[in-house]
């Protein structure tokens, strides 16, 4: 089942690509997931994160079958 | 209380005529109906805009906007809200957001409309990407209320 993560916007051009995959591990977190995808790209400032669809912060900790995403600063309205 | 995507443009005057005489039970209640449409302008940062895409999150972005309107019925009494926000191709001028309240008295629906204007801009998950002169370019930041 893993951990489906997606980016948006300017990051998901940045990084090339709109989603991925990976296995949950013990006590992993939101920080954790990003360092494991990217370990040489720090996550930019001012990212927002979410787990399964409501804001969360990088200590968050997160499980297989959680949705987590990294995203920019909203734009709308 | 109705939240909208809509991928192809909208008359945001038309949509609240329409949704007004809908509401059977707003009918003969709301004193006060208060309005905010914000529209695409064909300028931003100094530089001529041609076009702009506006992306979400499908999923994350009705469940915000869902919660922000809930949050403004428990902190003001609202008899009713209509929130409609286009994703995908606009052109300068094509209204990107209407949102309307009504209430008894006109505090609450002004001060709700505002809440839910300043609460969207800073939480539903939204991204402009501009088609300027220059190139296309990512909005960074939106601007102070």
């Amino acid at each position: 089942m893993g951990i489906q993560v997606k980016y948006f916007a300017s990051l998901r051009d940045r990084l090339g690509r709109a989603e991925d995959r990976l296995a949950a591990t013990e006590g992993m977190t939101v920080a954790a997931v990003w360092a494991a995808l990217w370990p040489k790209t720090p996550l930019p400032p001012n990212t927002l994160t979410a787990v399964n669809m409501e804001y969360a912060s990088l200590e968050q900790s997160v499980r297989d079958g959680d949705e987590v995403a990294f995203f920019p600063p909203v734009t709308g309205g | 209380m109705t939240i909208e995507l809509r991928r192809a443009s909208f008359e945001p005057l038309v949509e609240l005529g329409r949704y007004q005489v809908s509401q059977g039970e707003l009918q003969g209640r709301y004193g006060a109906t208060a309005i905010f449409v914000g529209t695409m302008r064909d300028f931003n940062d100094g530089e001529p805009v041609r076009g702009m895409t506006l992306e979400h999150y499908p999923g994350m972005t009705e469940r915000h906007l869902q919660q922000i309107v809930e949050t403004a019925t428990q902190k003001w009494s609202l008899l009713d809200a209509l929130v409609i926000h286009r994703v995908g191709e606009l052109r300068p001028n094509d209204p990107i957001v209407l949102v309307a309240v009504w209430s008894t008295h006109r505090a609450a629906a002004f001060a709700a409309c505002r809440f839910i204007m300043e609460e969207l801009k800073s939480k539903a998950p939204f991204w402009k990407r501009e088609d300027a002169a220059t190139g296309t370019r990512w909005v960074e930041h939106n601007t102070p209320g």
